[in-house]
């Protein structure tokens, strides 16, 4: 009798690991990388030294552009998707930043890819975090708790603040002034991910676009946000300032 | 003969030198498991802060209460965490209506006094910062108190060996960074607890209050316990409680945070706890002493914006000096003088 049931337990050890492996071997997972292209309109950006202009045909340049990316979820043709739930800080400043690499995505077609420009409420209320989210990034209000979702600084004779200067330091999480911002891009030929070939992404994020659509930004008379009063007016026009870039480079 | 004589010596110099350096630690040094152990008062909430998330060990505490004292934390290592926040005041600012800061400068608000802040649901007198990990970032980073940026804080400490010894001790590892250091200040700060008061061992059945501070208690249930409700004595909410706003500091309070007109000139309703030990009163200390508090609200200049539960209180003289005799037994000694709190010598 004790050694049956000795025996059955080793025989159900093994179907249990046998059952585990085929399951590792059924779902390979591969590696994604995101690159991030900044533009203003047709131009590549560049800090400080390039002069750009909005529709109001006003000139700034731009010192310091950076945000937040998270709650990345690819969906496949099937309906199902994969969410992968590590925040990102893209810097124009820092060139390996703009490039985003996830591991563990599940071999398949994909679809589309929906993203936030922002930090969700739990990571805004659940204290300190970690990573690209750690406080020391500068990205974070002390005083007001809450993220700082993007920074868009520079100058533009236009502007009325001392030294020409404009900051747009846009975040809130909460109604009204709720500034994240769901982004939404459905490719035009499925990704395919697999072990066998490396996937890239390439998005345009265009900065003009900040200045844009639905609002046109008048820079000498907005030339600083930061919470409430306009957040949401740049939270909309940056909306839309993400697309695919379709060629495979 | 003369030789063993010699080394016996030696070793009996040693271990005198070796016993006075640990007795000269003590008691500060000797943070035990009990002393690190959270003990919910009877009558208390559950606390709002997890230490779930952040136990508390003898380690992380003795590593948040150097923090705690220690100037490293601002730019120029002038000021530390407990230059505004006094044991004796129960951690506010004693005889200090606006805080201080870095290069002799003043700050625009009251320092609030440090206890039982895992029972609190938001921080400073704007409830502007709703964690207790992230509450030190503002002094920290504020130009006029700390004005130090975080980053560099976290190098600071990671030149520094001891701390990296401290920090090894608490958290089994060399790296700093910000989360451990803003765990460890919430492991020290979040155990000031002030729950041993006169009142509170009334309650308990262990101790009688005088006739005059019972007339005290009647009145302030009837009159004040609405807003400063027992046993916290505030009820987390932000109140305008009918104060001229003052113009120089042009401070209006929650409307800063959440920029909706409703909450201009409302502040926290503040915990009574050692209320007799954190005067000057008020956001902007502009009360000197508990009887100016009382009489404002017997007496005071109420607006309409002012809110609906505040009205003035029709108090006689009498009846003013039993309500502040009653606040006198919110005074706890056994938090005031808690040697764990102590700053290290």
């Amino acid at each position: 009798m004790f050694l049956l049931k000795k025996n059955i337990s080793i025989i159900l050890f093994i179907a249990v690991l046998m059952a585990a492996m085929s399951f590792i071997n059924a779902s390979e997972k591969s590696k994604l990388s995101i690159q991030f292209h900044h533009m203003v309109g047709s131009k590549l950006l560049k800090l400080d030294s390039v002069f750009y202009e909005n529709e109001l045909n006003q000139s700034f340049t731009i010192s310091k552009f950076k945000y937040y990316i998270g709650n990345i979820q690819l969906k496949k043709k099937n309906g199902t998707s994969f969410n992968y739930n590590t925040y990102f800080l893209v810097n124009e400043e820092e060139e390996l930043s703009k490039q985003i690499e996830l591991n563990n995505i599940p071999d398949g077609e994909y679809n589309s890819i929906r993203f936030i420009l922002g930090v969700d409420s739990s990571h805004n209320c659940s204290g300190i975090q970690t990573g690209a989210l750690d406080p020391i990034n500068a990205m974070f209000w002390a005083w007001n708790t809450g993220y700082i979702f993007l920074k868009l600084d520079g100058s533009s004779p236009a502007s009325n603040s001392p030294k020409n200067i404009f900051e747009f330091h846009i975040g809130g999480y909460k109604q009204p002034n709720n500034c994240i911002r769901e982004i939404n891009l459905n490719f035009s030929n499925p990704l395919i991910i697999s072990s066998t070939n490396k996937s890239t992404i390439h998005i345009k994020t265009d900065v003009i676009e900040i200045f844009k659509t639905p609002i046109s930004i008048d820079l000498s008379k907005i030339s600083s946000v930061t919470n409430h009063q306009y957040s949401t007016t740049i939270a909309n026009n940056y909306a839309d300032m993400f697309s695919l870039i379709t060629d495979e480079k | 003969m003369k030789n063993k004589f010699t080394i016996v010596s030696i070793f009996t110099l040693a271990f005198c030198v070796f016993t006075a350096f640990i007795n000269s630690e003590n008691p500060y040094f000797i943070i035990t498991k009990k002393d690190v152990e959270l003990k919910i008062p009877k009558g208390f909430p559950k606390p709002i802060y997890k230490f779930k998330l952040n136990q508390p060990t003898p380690e992380g505490f003795i590593l948040g209460r150097k923090l705690f004292y220690d100037p490293i934390l601002s730019k120029d290592s002038s000021i530390s965490c407990g230059s505004c926040h006094q044991r004796i005041a129960a951690f506010a600012h004693i005889d200090h209506t606006l805080s201080h800061g870095i290069n002799g400068l003043i700050g625009n608000r009251n320092v609030p006094p440090i206890q039982n802040m895992i029972w609190q649901t938001n921080f400073m007198w704007d409830g502007g910062i709703n964690h207790l990990d992230l509450q030190p970032i503002a002094p920290i980073t504020n130009a006029i108190e700390m004005n130090e940026n975080l980053k560099h804080v976290i190098q600071k400490l990671q030149c520094n060996n001891n701390y990296k010894i401290l920090f090894n001790r608490a958290f089994y590892d060399t790296i700093i960074t910000s989360e451990k250091m803003l765990k460890a200040i919430s492991q020290f700060v979040g155990l000031m607890i002030s729950a041993n008061s006169r009142y509170d061992k009334f309650m308990r059945k262990e101790d009688t209050l005088s006739q005059q501070e019972l007339n005290g208690l009647k009145l302030f249930r009837l009159h004040c316990a609405a807003c400063h409700k027992e046993p916290l004595f505030t009820d987390n909410t932000f109140r305008n409680n009918g104060l001229l706003t003052d113009t120089s500091l042009k401070d209006f309070g929650r409307f800063a945070i959440t920029g909706l007109e409703k909450d201009k000139m409302k502040f926290k309703v503040p915990s009574l706890r050692n209320i007799e030990m954190t005067y000057p009163y008020m956001h902007d200390g502009r009360f000197r002493n508990l009887k100016q508090v009382v009489n404002h609200y017997a007496k005071g200049i109420f607006l309409n914006e002012t809110d609906e539960l505040i009205r003035k209180i029709n108090l006689s003289e009498k009846d003013q000096v039993d309500i502040i005799s009653f606040l006198k037994t919110l005074t706890d000694k056994t938090f005031l003088y808690d040697i764990r709190f102590a700053e290290p010598l």
